[in-house]
């Protein structure tokens, strides 16, 4: 019997603000072998997509992520698109690529500010959060909300930007690179930073390749792997940018990656913006009829990584089955890489150097008993007992079943 | 007898120094709010956080663990904080006792918060709470030697005394001490030092929010948390007034002077507030390498230049 102890980091920790459960075996400090569950926040969405129509399955795959929400429509109508067979206008492409890549910025300042509230350095955090702000009230501006921007449709855009707001977005944009100006030289030249995040958390591009990371876990350890060039869609083969790759493959290089990612984001939606002034205003969506019978894949670049959908349509107003896959879902499984061998300040922060988003991730999970590897709840074990409690929720406000 | 009670717990005692070293919380907690872009708390809220924790919030005592000992260690914390603000704070308030204001006396004392965290921490049977157990002792052994050649660094600065009313009056009638090269070497130590064992970022490992969750204290709750709150905002008091007595000539508490004093302490309190919020929390391999052979180095040589006369 060796002497590991367990440091749980979940279900509730302050390391991450979603319910998982992490489970370190140390020795001492060092990490020994890493478990993981996952299934704390499952919401059934893709057996939801099922029951709505398509222009509703928008709103709802929108919530799967707070954070990146509007990689999800963006795949889904891609997929969708691709079952009917339609292309966009451009100037729906280029506003579907500044959505996205105005996500991308505050989605990496919002992973910033939390690297560095994960290392205790709580002026990043705050510092970094305020920068983010500006970009919320864009989104504000353009689409109404600050986030769940319920901007896509099947075909096109449901708002235009207009000549007056790409102004405001210029300027914006403006004050949005000098920030990160600010804070890419904070974080990239100070001392401390280095000695805690430089060596840590290593993945070689073989671990890479082996566990199928992508988005910047991939980029950070020299495999440039990007939707966005590989499967190019919406507008960005319209526009001029570059895959930012850096080869350490430790926590530092990807803070790296995500840092200067954001100046091409700048730069794409700077293009994008030159590219929506030359085209017709108001053109922004192609009427769609009906969706018809086939099978649809989208891929999107989220910050996280590569968010893929598959639709399958029957013929009929919703989607028959839905397939989602998250970038977590294949970016959580390098921790067995990442954090094994580390100590415990290390590990936590290479936990978080992937910027894992659960809600993403989440799937039914099976629970078993400790002592006798029981089986206790299953899939139809929990829709029985959901079930059951709504009947029973009805029959007392004496509703008919 | 009385007048010893007294000292011990109205003033300069457990009550003054709490008192003052709450508002140094605010003090504290308002500057990180400022840096931080944040409005920062009320004036009166560590005392509101302290009375909700005394008087609203229910124990609760971990079932596996050391009961006894658990509840011991936040008491041990406050008393040994209390007793070394008397000693700390008789000779930089100027009263004369039977007390000789002996520098390595006051350096036992003041390790007894940290080392009653420690035992709390591992009375509690939290595998979290050990982990952060087991930094602060390494952290303490760290720290530990290079306060105590920052001592020495002092008492040969002092030529030779032990005595803290004696370090104080020898500055005051000739000039402070962190007007020489070696003072300011001392100073950087002392910071440094200071800083560790108030357990703020960049030593703040026992701790570790995001990491072990508040490690060291994760299962106190209620009123023994509030102990511990009590010796910290004493020790946020007592130790900047340490360094204010050690190398910036004391207090004369005589008019305009007073500001001044006000002044020292709250600068040392700032500076420590801004170090905290300009660095990234070190893992403890850093931070006793940090302490063993940087901040030992300084102290050798600050110990040097000061017995050379600089």
């Amino acid at each position: 019997m060796s002497n590991k102890f367990l440091i749980p980091i979940g279900p509730y920790h302050p390391l991450q603000e979603e319910p998982e459960l992490f489970k370190l075996y140390c020795e001492g400090e060092i990490v020994k072998d890493i478990k993981w569950e996952t299934g704390y926040n499952h919401r059934g969405i893709e057996k939801l997509a099922e029951s709505k129509t398509y222009d509703q399955v928008f709103f709802l795959v929108e919530r799967i992520c707070g954070i990146c929400s509007t990689s999800h429509p963006f795949a889904f109508a891609n997929a969708v698109e691709e079952i009917c067979n339609i292309e966009i206008t451009n100037r729906a492409r280029y506003i579907r690529s500044i959505i996205g890549e105005l996500e991308r910025i505050h989605s990496h300042l919002l992973w910033v500010g939390l690297a560095g509230h994960f290392l205790g350095y709580n002026t990043v955090f705050m510092w970094a959060w305020k920068y983010r702000e500006p970009v919320l009230d864009l989104f504000e501006m353009i689409t109404g909300n600050r986030n769940s921007y319920a901007m896509f449709k099947v075909g096109g855009v449901r708002r235009d930007i207009e000549g007056h707001k790409i102004r405001e977005i210029r300027k914006v944009l403006d004050e949005v690179k000098k920030k990160t100006d600010l804070l890419t030289g904070a974080v990239m030249d100070d001392p401390v930073i280095h000695a805690r995040t430089k060596g840590v958390g290593i993945l070689t591009k073989e671990d890479i390749i082996d566990y199928g990371a992508v988005g910047p876990t991939a980029r950070a350890s020299g495999v440039a792997i990007d939707v966005r060039k590989d499967d190019p869609y919406a507008a960005y083969p319209l526009v001029n940018w570059k895959v930012i790759t850096a080869t350490a493959g430790d926590v530092f290089a990807k803070a790296e990656v995500r840092l200067l990612e954001m100046y091409e984001s700048i730069s794409i939606i700077e293009q994008c913006l030159d590219g929506l002034e030359k085209e017709k205003e108001g053109d922004i969506n192609i009427k769609v009829k009906n969706i018809p019978e086939g099978i649809g894949t989208g891929r999107a670049e989220a910050p996280r990584g590569e968010v893929f959908h598959c639709v399958f349509s029957d013929g009929s107003n919703s989607p028959a089955r839905h397939k989602i896959r998250a970038p977590s879902y294949v970016n959580i499984a390098t921790f067995k890489k990442s954090c094994i061998g580390q100590s415990i300040s290390d590990a936590t922060i290479s936990l978080a150097a992937v910027d894992p988003c659960y809600c993403c991730t989440e799937r039914l999970a099976v629970a078993y008993d400790m002592h006798t590897g029981e089986k206790i709840m299953n899939g139809a074990d929990i829709i029985r007992a959901s079930a059951g409690q709504t009947r029973l929720i009805m029959k007392n406000l004496k509703m008919k079943v | 007898m009385a007048v010893y009670l007294f000292y011990l717990i109205v003033f300069p005692g457990l009550l003054f120094s709490a008192v003052t070293g709450a508002f140094l919380s605010w003090f504290d907690r308002k500057i990180t709010a400022r840096v931080q872009f944040r409005k920062g708390p009320p004036l009166l809220q560590p005392f509101y956080d302290f009375f909700k924790l005394l008087l609203v919030k229910e124990t609760i005592l971990p079932k596996k663990g050391s009961p006894m000992m658990f509840l011991l260690a936040p008491v041990l914390a406050v008393a040994g904080a209390a007793l070394a603000s008397v000693f700390i704070l008789l000779p930089l308030f100027n009263i004369s006792s039977g007390f000789k204001g002996d520098l390595i006396v006051i350096f036992y004392l003041l390790t007894i918060p940290s080392f009653s965290y420690i035992i709390g921490s591992l009375a509690s049977g939290n595998p979290l709470a050990a982990v952060g157990g087991s930094r602060e002792m390494k952290l303490i052994m760290s720290y530990e030697s290079t306060f105590l050649l920052f001592l020495a660094g002092i008492i040969v600065k002092a030529s030779g005394n032990f005595n803290l009313y004696s370090v104080i009056s020898i500055q005051q009638n000739t000039t402070p001490f962190i007007g020489s090269v070696s003072g300011i070497l001392l100073f950087i130590v002392g910071i440094f030092c200071i800083q560790a064992k108030l357990g703020l970022v960049p030593f703040d490992m026992a701790e570790a929010e995001t990491e072990i969750t508040e490690g060291t204290f994760i299962e106190y709750s209620g009123p023994p948390y509030a102990m511990i709150k009590l010796a910290k905002y004493i020790m946020l008091f007592i130790l900047p007034s340490f360094l204010a007595a050690l190398l910036l000539n004391g207090f004369t508490l005589k008019g305009i002077n007073i500001l001044w004093a006000v002044l020292k302490i709250a600068g040392v309190v700032l500076l420590l507030t801004l170090i905290r919020n300009t660095n990234p929390r070190l893992k403890i391999k850093q931070a006793v390498s940090f302490f063993m052979i940087w901040m030992n180095l300084l102290a050798v040589i600050a110990i040097v230049l000061a017995y050379l006369g600089y």
